[in-house]
């Protein structure tokens, strides 16, 4: 009763904003690995969710059903009003060019250079920039948000960590999507080099006036990034609230995030 | 007891890759063709094999002759050379020797390479970035294989009859046109054919099964490894059964 009350006095405070996603009841199973058990979400335009959870927790399986890279065992999925679930592969396709993915290891195309990996994306889209041939410009566009047009020839392994994450956030930026969808945007980096990428994070929002999903287990990030969160625990959304809100908590499972 | 689980593993596989090969199948027609990476692949895929190619037809060649000279000597048949070598290289060695050379190389490579994307979720990533792996990938690669397999086969044949007009040449004196003269005289379309069509089944098998153990890898860089190591083993073993059916057909069609 109290959580319902929750939601509609949240949802009465962003009322004026669109829906960008919303994930309704999904459960997913591995064989006997129940990994989501009826989790639910809402993302609102303009907005920076942050989803926190422990490792293994069903983060990185509950954003690849939100493009469609796994079918969920039930519930439904909404991007942008349409139930990606029922979607043709060419609808699909069409809807996934308004959503950008951040892969948790960066997944670069080990075997093109920066250029190519930026093109890649392009190759099937190029429709909506009015079909121009030479794509030079959108490329270093992408690049110069990040800061590394310099790197446009290198291969992605003479590219440290950093860079190469930054690559592959040009790279989901060159469709420029609505939305952006990051897997664990800091995982595997040095504190400097994660205030950075967070840093850039939060420059996109503004330039590209992006909506974010953004999963993690880091604290700094959640403080630094979120205006709501989300932990997921135990395949379900356990608790719900701003990052202080939270941090209040008196809730065993909640206050274990903080320690 | 570990028999046969191993059996019904063996079983297993086999359909989940005949799965593979008919999306493949339905894949391989229908549009948006990638012709680029087709041909990127092709260049790729022979370029990267022709060198092992040629060394290992040449060596059949020189072994084949040398080991059956002295025999042919006794019974003082050494003009049967040309035509015996010929046809046993044609027929049966060269297409399995090279595509046995050919799936160490190429299976391995494209299990270990599309292992790799899928373990570090390239190939998630090009789903998302709107073009479809399964085509991008997995149909290139088959199709390249299939159709520079019997290429590489006709290339380590020629330099496997070339090895043996080597040793023939040395030791017995026959010159060039006489010993391609013998060959060609002793070689029939019957023999031809059927050793070339059975290469293009090689060669499908050899990329059906690199694309299926890559694109299906467990997660971590030991599953890339497996994915390598058991693309070879699984198609080395495909390509001993495809030869007895196909040696089997042939033996109805054009020997009675
Ligand atoms: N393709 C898969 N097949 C089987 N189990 C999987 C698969 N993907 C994820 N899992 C399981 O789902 C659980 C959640 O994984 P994941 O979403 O990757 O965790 P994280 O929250 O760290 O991103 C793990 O227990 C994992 O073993
Ligand atoms: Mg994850």
């Amino acid at each position: 009763m109290k959580l319902e009350q929750n939601i509609v006095t949240e949802s009465r405070d962003l009322s004026n904003k669109n829906l960008m996603l919303e994930i309704k009841d999904l459960r997913k199973s591995f064989g006997d690995n129940h990994v989501l058990n009826g989790f639910n979400l809402r993302l609102y335009e303009g907005e920076n969710l942050v989803i926190m959870g422990k490792s293994g927790s069903g983060k990185s399986v509950m954003i690849k059903c939100l493009v469609g890279l796994m079918q969920p065992d039930s519930g439904s999925v909404f991007v942008m009003g349409e139930d990606i679930t029922k979607l043709r592969q060419l609808a699909l396709d069409e809807l996934r060019t308004e959503i950008g993915f951040l892969f948790q290891g960066s997944a670069l195309y080990d075997s093109m250079t920066v250029r190519e990996n930026l093109e890649f994306p392009l190759r099937r889209h190029k429709h909506k920039f009015g079909d121009i041939s030479d794509t030079t410009k959108i490329v270093t566009d992408a690049l110069k948000s990040v800061g590394l047009v310099h790197a446009i020839d290198l291969m992605p392994s003479e590219l440290s960590g950093g860079m190469k994450r930054r690559v592959a956030l040009a790279r989901t930026l060159i469709l420029k999507p609505k939305i952006i969808l990051y897997d664990e945007p800091t995982s595997g980096l040095d504190p400097i080099t994660s205030k950075e990428i967070i840093e850039l994070m939060r420059n996109i929002q503004k330039e590209y006036k992006t909506s974010a999903l953004i999963i993690t287990h880091d604290v700094d990030c959640a403080r630094v990034v979120a205006e709501r969160m989300i932990l997921l625990v135990d395949g379900i959304n356990y608790a719900e609230g701003s990052f202080n809100q939270l941090l209040q908590s008196k809730d065993e499972k909640v206050r274990a995030f903080f320690k | 007891m570990f028999n046969s689980l191993k059996i019904k593993s063996f079983f297993i596989e086999i359909g989940e890759l005949t799965f593979f090969a008919h999306r493949f199948l339905k894949e391989v027609f229908s549009r948006p063709f990638e012709f680029k990476e087709l041909l990127r692949q092709c260049y790729y895929i022979g370029n990267k094999s022709l060198f092992l190619v040629g060394i290992t037809g040449f060596i059949i060649g020189l072994v084949m002759t040398l080991q059956t000279r002295p025999t042919l000597e006794e019974f003082g048949a050494e003009s049967w050379m040309p035509s015996m070598v010929s046809i046993s290289i044609i027929r049966e060695i060269g297409p399995v020797i090279i595509a046995l050379t050919f799936a160490g190389r190429i299976a391995s490579g494209i299990g270990a390479e599309l292992g790799s994307m899928r373990v570090t979720e390239q190939i998630d990533a090009m789903e998302v970035s709107g073009t479809n792996p399964f085509k991008y990938l997995v149909v290139t690669r088959v199709l390249a294989s299939t159709l520079m397999l019997p290429i590489l086969v006709l290339i380590g044949d020629a330099i496997a009859l070339y090895g043996s007009y080597i040793i023939e040449n040395i030791k017995g004196d026959v010159s060039f046109l006489l010993y391609f003269n013998k060959v060609f005289d002793a070689l029939q379309f019957g023999d031809i054919i059927p050793a070339i069509i059975k290469t293009y089944f090689f060669g499908f098998a050899i990329g059906i099964v690199g694309c299926f153990k890559g694109y299906f890898c467990q997660k971590g860089t030991v599953g890339v490894g497996l994915a390598a190591n058991s693309a070879v083993v699984f198609s080395s073993m495909l390509l001993f059964i495809i030869d007895f059916i196909a040696v089997f057909i042939t033996d109805i069609f054009f020997e009675i």
